[in-house]
This record gives C-alpha cells, sequence and structure tokens, in this order.
C-alpha cells in the first residue's frame, strides 16, 4: 500500500533522512518512534507530499508520490492525516470542517457531505458538539473531530502524526480508543507516537528511527521482545521505565 | 470672540458639499478599498511564493510604492495613465481619462502596496499546519487559500485593514491636485468664493474627525464580532 525505496531528504546540507526503506501493506497498522529529531514526523509527511524529498522514491496505492504525473491532490485525497496540533479551521463549526472537502475536492453535495459527517461525529462520540466551533471544545474532542474529518473522504490509508502529544493526559485514551477502533476495522494506518502501550496492544509492525535512519524494523513482538539494536534497546528503556 | 465669523456659510453650502464632495470622497474611499485589498492580497501571495518570478516583481512594486510621496504618484499617474490607456487599447495616442478614475486607479495602486504588506502579515499569521491540513485533504493551492488561509488571515487584520481604511480615507484629500473636487476641495471653493476659510475649514475639520473616529470606534466593535473563536 505504502512503499518507501531509498528516501533521502535534506536540509540545505542537514541530511534528515537517510536512504529509508520500508513498507506498510493493506490493512496493517504501523507505529513509527524514536526520539525527537529523528525524523519520524519527515517520514511520515514525506507519504502525502507535503513534505518533498531528494532521492528515492514512495509509491502510495501504485502511484508515486513526487512523479510529476501523479496528481497529488488526488491522491492526498485518498490518504487521511491527523496532526500533532489537530489543525481544524477555527472559524468554522464542526461539520463544515468535515463537509470542507467532501464538497470542495469529492464533489459531495452539502446533503450527503452533511449527512456523512454526522455519522462520523456519532462515531467518535460527538454529534452533539457538531455545530460549535473548534475552539469551544477540549483537546481530545478536537482531535476526534479531526479524525472524523479525515475519514470522511473514505481513505485507503490514514497518517497520524505524534496524535496525542498535544493532549492532556486524561484525554489521551479517547483519542487512542477511536484509533484502535480504526484499527480493528482493518484500517491502513501509519502512527507516529511515543504512546508504546497503543504500539504494544494495536501495532503489527514497529518502525523505530535514529538520526533519520530507519533502525529497527520488526514486528511489535520482536521491537519489545528482542531489539537488535543498541539504541532501540536505549529509547525502550528511557521510555518505558520513567 | 466668534462675532467676526459667519457660520452661516456652512448652512448654505452644506448640501453641495456632502452631494459633490462627500460622495466623491466616499466613492473614492470604497473604490480604492476594495481595489487596494484584492490587489494587495494577490500582491502579497505573490510576495509570499517561492517562485522568483512572482516574489520579486511583487516586492519591487510594493518598495517602489511604499518610497513615493502620495502626492507625486497621484501627478504622475494622472499624466501616465492615459498613456497606459492607450497603449493598452492600441491608440498609439493618450486615451481621455477623467480625475475621477485617474484618482481610483492610483489609489488602488498606491494603497496595495500597503494591504499588501498588512495581508503578508495576516497570512504569514496562519499556522504552516493550516495550511498541511488543507493540502492533506486533497485541496488546491487556491482552495486551501480561499477557504482557510484568507478567511483567517483577514478576520486576524481586519483592525489593521480597516485603520489602513482611515488613512486611504483622509489621504483621498490630496486629488486638490489633479483638480478633483473632493469634500475638502468643495469647501476651498466655498471658503475662497464667500471669503469663509476659517469656518469652512474648522468645518471640515469637524466632519473629518465625527468620520474617522465613528469608524475607528466601529473597528473595535467588528474586531469583537468577528474574532475567530480560539
Amino acid at each position: 500500500m505504502i512503499e518507501f525505496k531509498n528516501v533521502s531528504k535534506w536540509y540545505d546540507t542537514f541530511q534528515v533522512l537517510k536512504n529509508c526503506n520500508t513498507k506498510v501493506d493493506k490493512g496493517e497498522v504501523v507505529v513509527v518512534c524514536g526520539p525527537s529529531g529523528s525524523g519520524k514526523s519527515t517520514l511520515i509527511k514525506c507519504v502525502n507530499g507535503l513534505e518533498p524529498f531528494q532521492q528515492g522514491e514512495i509509491i502510495v496505492n501504485g502511484e508515486s508520490v513526487s512523479a510529476n504525473a501523479t496528481n497529488l491532490n488526488r491522491l492526498r485525497s485518498k490518504i487521511g492525516m491527523v496532526f500533532q496540533s489537530f489543525e481544524l479551521f477555527p472559524h468554522m463549526k464542526v461539520t463544515d470542517n468535515i463537509n470542507l472537502a467532501q464538497i470542495k475536492v469529492l464533489g459531495r453535495s452539502v446533503e450527503e457531505a452533511t449527512t456523512k459527517s454526522m455519522t462520523l461525529l456519532k462515531r467518535v462520540g460527538l454529534e452533539e458538539h457538531a455545530h460549535k466551533f473548534p475552539g469551544q471544545l477540549s483537546g481530545g474532542q478536537q482531535q476526534r473531530v479531526a479524525i472524523a474529518r479525515g475519514l470522511a473522504m473514505d481513505p485507503i490509508a490514514m497518517l497520524f502524526d505524534e496524535p496525542t502529544s498535544a493532549l492532556d493526559p486524561e484525554m489521551i485514551n479517547e483519542v487512542l480508543d477511536v484509533m484502535t477502533g480504526l484499527a480493528k476495522e482493518g484500517m491502513t494506518m501509519m502512527v507516529v507516537t511515543h504512546e508504546m502501550g497503543f504500539a504494544k496492544r494495536v501495532a503489527h509492525r514497529v518502525i523505530f528511527m535514529d538520526y533519520g535512519e530507519i533502525v529497527e524494523d520488526a514486528t511489535t513482538e520482536d521491537f519489545f521482545g528482542k531489539p537488535r539494536s543498541e539504541r532501540a534497546v536505549q529509547f525502550l528503556s528511557k521510555i518505558l521505565h520513567h | 470672540m466668534f462675532a467676526g465669523f459667519d457660520f452661516d456659510v456652512i448652512q448654505r453650502s452644506v448640501l453641495y458639499l456632502f452631494r459633490e464632495g462627500m460622495t466623491f470622497t466616499l466613492t473614492l474611499t470604497a473604490m480604492a478599498m476594495t481595489g487596494g485589498i484584492v490587489f494587495g492580497t494577490l500582491l502579497a501571495m505573490m510576495r509570499l511564493s517561492s517562485y522568483a518570478i512572482l516574489n520579486v516583481p511583487a516586492g519591487a512594486y510594493v518598495n517602489l510604492m511604499r518610497s513615493l510621496p502620495l502626492v507625486l504618484v497621484i501627478f504622475w499617474f494622472y499624466f501616465l495613465v492615459p498613456w497606459i490607456g492607450g497603449w493598452i487599447v492600441g491608440a498609439g495616442q493618450p486615451i481621455q481619462v477623467g480625475a475621477f478614475w485617474s484618482a481610483v486607479i492610483t489609489f488602488t495602486m498606491f494603497e496595495a502596496a500597503y494591504y499588501c504588506e498588512i495581508m503578508r502579515a495576516g497570512i504569514q499569521s496562519i499556522a504552516r499546519g493550516q495550511v498541511w491540513a488543507g493540502y492533506a485533504l486533497g485541496l488546491t493551492y487556491w482552495q486551501t487559500m480561499g477557504k482557510i488561509v484568507l478567511p483567517q488571515a483577514f478576520r486576524n487584520m481586519l483592525p489593521v485593514l480597516l485603520t489602513q481604511t482611515i488613512i486611504l480615507f483622509q489621504d483621498t484629500s490630496l486629488v486638490y491636485v489633479i483638480s478633483a473636487t473632493d469634500f475638502l476641495g468643495a469647501a476651498v471653493k466655498v471658503a475662497n468664493r464667500d471669503y469663509r476659510l476659517v469656518e469652512m475649514y474648522t468645518f471640515v475639520a469637524v466632519v473629518y474627525f465625527i468620520l474617522s473616529f465613528t469608524a475607528s470606534y466601529f473597528v473595535r466593535w467588528l474586531q469583537a464580532r468577528f474574532a475567530v473563536i480560539r
């Protein structure tokens, strides 16, 4: 579904991604972890072309992200993305946030879009907040709206870029629960997160990055049970026993 | 103290002052504001573009306009616009452009440079993630700008945009140099005709003060009304 082939990226002379190779199969949940600055957010933003890269190739659903022939807008509309800071549109009501791209990109009518939005809001438990503005919701609620906004496009895969990092601790679970539900339904997911409990419970595979490199790419069991690299061992000991 | 003054002149001329002068002033202000904000926003988008072919000319234009005195630009355009018009329609000679339209074009072009800088700051005040969120949903550059970035930038900058418009409103009085009759110009005509300079200038000052002050009060009200909930 998503395939990285020798992806390298530089900011001027500083290399942020070094020859990354991996892939995410259909229906697979892959967690990307690593210390901050390791390039995991950059890697996930390359998947839908928010960050350009200079070398290598990323194939999504058979199409190369960086190829000139690819209709990037159409490709992006098929990949949902959830951001650390939610990035709901603050000047629009919750329903309009979810409706916007359905109408503008998919060409759905206002009624169709609204029906879809309400179904998804119900699913994330927020139907009674449909007519509020994002600023009137808690962080956890905003992030659930953001997930609904992504799902409204009927995506073939969902990208999560540290979806719980900006949340107060008591709100983390409401977001993780929605994500767990999605994973159980077989959604293809790539998740950058520090929530190792979530990774253990939900992920099929874990990718560990450090200094722009994919250091480990293992099944969840192997990663937590017998990490191969010294760096992953260190990272795990820091993050699991704090 | 006011024994030597004749404030009746105001009453005698007030209809003319507003019907002729103020209409001109407000029409010019409204048109230059609309045109200036639209053109200025486009300039701001160009200045923020990563393509040199867009940001270099836009930057040069804005810096040029902001470095010139307004009176000079009014004069300069008054003589230049007929030639440019003639060149555009291919007439080979200057075409007739009245003082009013010359003023509209001048003020639009001049104010656009200032509105551009305001809108540029407004666009830059919107977090990069908002643009990412738009793109990630499959929206195009124009859709992202039109539906997500500009509405927020506009709201954030509304007070500054309107403050600039109040300045524009006052600056339109400079059209006297091309013999157009705005509110001040109309008052000056009456003042010279009836030799009532102090009375007319005082009256004009009071009117400008009331209008500008009311407008800035309105700005504060609007700001509270249209602020984005965060």
